[in-house]
């Protein structure tokens, strides 16, 4: 869906996702770095289970909600990646505890 | 890594939203000397426009343009003048008497302000077609917000559908980083170029003018352009595949890998209609806009919008405004530091100038019916899951508006609070009831509006009233 511009030159961030190591960008926020990852990423929605991806992504729509760090719904749209940031995707409603 | 949080618990002005509007109002009541807090949700200030201007890896000056790079100097003033800025930072509370509830990083904080402007800006407005809850299918603006902040290019089969000045600016962005775009579907409604007519006139005296032509020019002699579309539908097994669409009679499919919808914006209400501030159907619009005096003040005393959230002008339109309502904060706390700055008379000739030619886009670019009020199986409130039909029904058998329709089916009552659907809910009872929006209503909003956990809230510094109030025997 999305590839990175070849001019980029922000420091690399490296984010865990699902367990597996990917490069991000400093000033990425999470949901862009998951796109930009071209891993699987959809989440499953509450509801019915039907896969999501980021419908707007300046924090209004919810699609992009993620687990990260063990905390579950977080807007990945408003969340900056760090390194070693481990990033879960979620699939349906959050769980109690996380 | 150290998040920083407001440093003081009262402040004289606390403006919400680092956006045109909100740095514009906070550059001026930092200039006068007066004790300002500058909150944003976002990573770094700029609001949607000027997004990620402080960091963007998109370095060619002329791909995002002048209007984008215009935003410098309000940040550098903002960042200069003394007032306090915290980027990060969730409002999901603000009540009559000017406190404000903040999440930054994980905590929470309540502060006091003498003066609030909410800079809220706009937010994209729903463009519920079938298929719209498709992975693969975004709005404009998350497609430009990932251009700006992450330098991210639309790879694959890409198509744009609908209309207003976002979408062209997009496409022609796309076009000028080496990207793609296979079809551009135009869903201005055609007899809408007769009925702007009479506005075209104030049209041709704004800046927009001309750079909207040349926008359009650039886009249609680079990619396909289909206009008049009347019909629009997404579908795919997972995630979209296929986008069809009916122009002029004659209807179409198209492989698709993204597609990005785009039918204006309208305010975000959502924090201003929690804290109490009265709200109007504005039907030039097609949206609801706070009641305002001439100073940007609303019905709650001491709160003042300003920017896209006081109704829709864009930047040009946000700055004047930020800064009207900021003139007003010094004027009635501080009138002695006024003496130097713009007065409030300038400020609105100002304003006037950049609202010429607002009317013309307006009606230009109102969206068609059947994309503000769907039909059938399409989802209209997406957290819940709540289809067109579902709410029709809901209608038939006695649910009379938006909030009644929380006890039939949720709408609005998931974690977006209304804010994707509640236009959609709102016209579209009106329609089935036969009444007009302004009667039918809007979701009552309240706060937090924006969830956050109860273990925030709980680390909330309590005093010996609080505590009392919940203790037993």
């Amino acid at each position: 869906m999305f590839r990175r511009i070849e001019e980029d030159r922000r420091k690399p961030v490296e984010i865990i996702v699902e367990g597996q190591s990917i490069t991000a960008r400093e000033g990425d926020s999470v949901a862009a770095a998951l796109l930009a990852s071209g891993l699987e990423v959809r989440r499953a929605t509450a509801v019915s289970g039907e896969p999501r991806l980021p419908y707007c992504m300046m924090g209004v729509c919810f699609d992009c909600l993620v687990t990260i760090d063990g905390m579950g719904n977080r807007q990945g749209c408003l969340v900056p990646v760090r390194d070693g940031m481990r990033i879960e995707i979620q699939k349906g409603k959050r769980e109690i505890g996380r | 890594m150290t998040i920083p949080s407001p440093k003081r618990e009262e402040y004289d002005v606390a403006v919400i939203g680092a956006g045109p509007a909100g740095l514009a109002g906070a550059a001026l009541t930092g200039k006068a000397g007066l004790a300002t807090l500058l909150l944003d949700e976002n990573i770094g200030p700029g609001g949607q426009v000027w997004r990620a201007i402080t960091t963007t890896p998109v370095r060619d000056k002329g791909i995002l343009g002048e209007d984008y790079w215009s935003g410098m100097h309000l940040v550098d003033e903002a960042r200069g003048c003394g007032a306090e800025i915290v980027q990060g930072a969730t409002v999901w509370s603000l009540d009559r008497n000017l406190e404000i509830g903040i999440s930054v990083g994980g905590a929470a904080h309540l502060i006091k302000a003498k003066r609030v402007i909410l800079a809220t800006g706009a937010l994209e407005r729903p463009f519920p077609i079938p298929g719209w809850t498709l992975p693969g299918v975004m709005t404009v603006g998350a497609a430009q917000t990932i251009l700006k902040s992450s330098g991210l290019l639309p790879q694959g089969r890409t198509v744009i559908a609908g209309q207003g000045p976002l979408l062209w600016l997009l496409a022609a962005q796309i076009l000028r980083m080496g990207g793609t775009i296979d079809l551009v579907l135009d869903t201005t409604d055609r007899r809408n170029y007769l009925r702007a007519l009479p506005h075209a006139a104030a049209f041709l005296a704004s800046p927009y003018f001309f750079k909207g032509l040349a926008m359009m020019r650039e886009v249609r002699a680079r990619a396909r352009v289909v206009s008049g579309v009347t019909k629009i539908e997404a579908a795919g097994s997972g995630r979209v595949e296929t986008v069809s669409y009916e122009a002029g009679g004659r209807n179409e499919s198209l492989p698709a890998d993204l597609f990005l919808l785009h039918q204006g914006v309208v305010p975000n209400v959502n924090l201003a209609m929690a804290a109490g501030v009265q709200h109007t159907w504005n039907d030039r619009q097609l949206c609801w806009s706070p009641a305002l005096d001439a100073h940007g003040e609303s019905s709650v005393k001491g709160v003042y919008v300003a920017g896209d959230g006081a109704g829709i002008g864009g930047a040009l339109v946000a700055v004047p405004r930020g800064q009207v309502a900021a003139r007003a904060v010094i004027d009635t706390l501080k009138p002695d530091a006024g003496a130097g700055l713009p007065d409030h008379d300038s400020l609105k000739a100002a304003l006037a100038r950049a609202e010429r030619g607002r009317a013309f886009l307006d009606t230009l670019f109102r969206p068609p019916r059947q994309f503000r009020i769907p039909e059938g199986e399409t989802i209209v409130c997406r957290c819940e899951e709540v289809t067109a039909s579902d709410i029709r029904q809901s209608v038939a058998i006695g649910a009379t508006g938006p909030n009644q329709l929380k006890a039939y089916r949720r709408t609005g009552m998931g974690p977006c609070q209304g804010r994707l659907c509640g236009l959609t809910v709102t016209e579209l009872m009106a329609e089935a009831r036969g009444k007009s929006p302004s009667e039918i209503g809007y979701y009552r909003l309240r706060a937090p509006v924006k969830p956050i956990t109860v273990s925030e809230l709980a680390s909330l510094p309590k005093n010996e009233s609080a505590t009392k109030a919940v203790e037993r025997g």
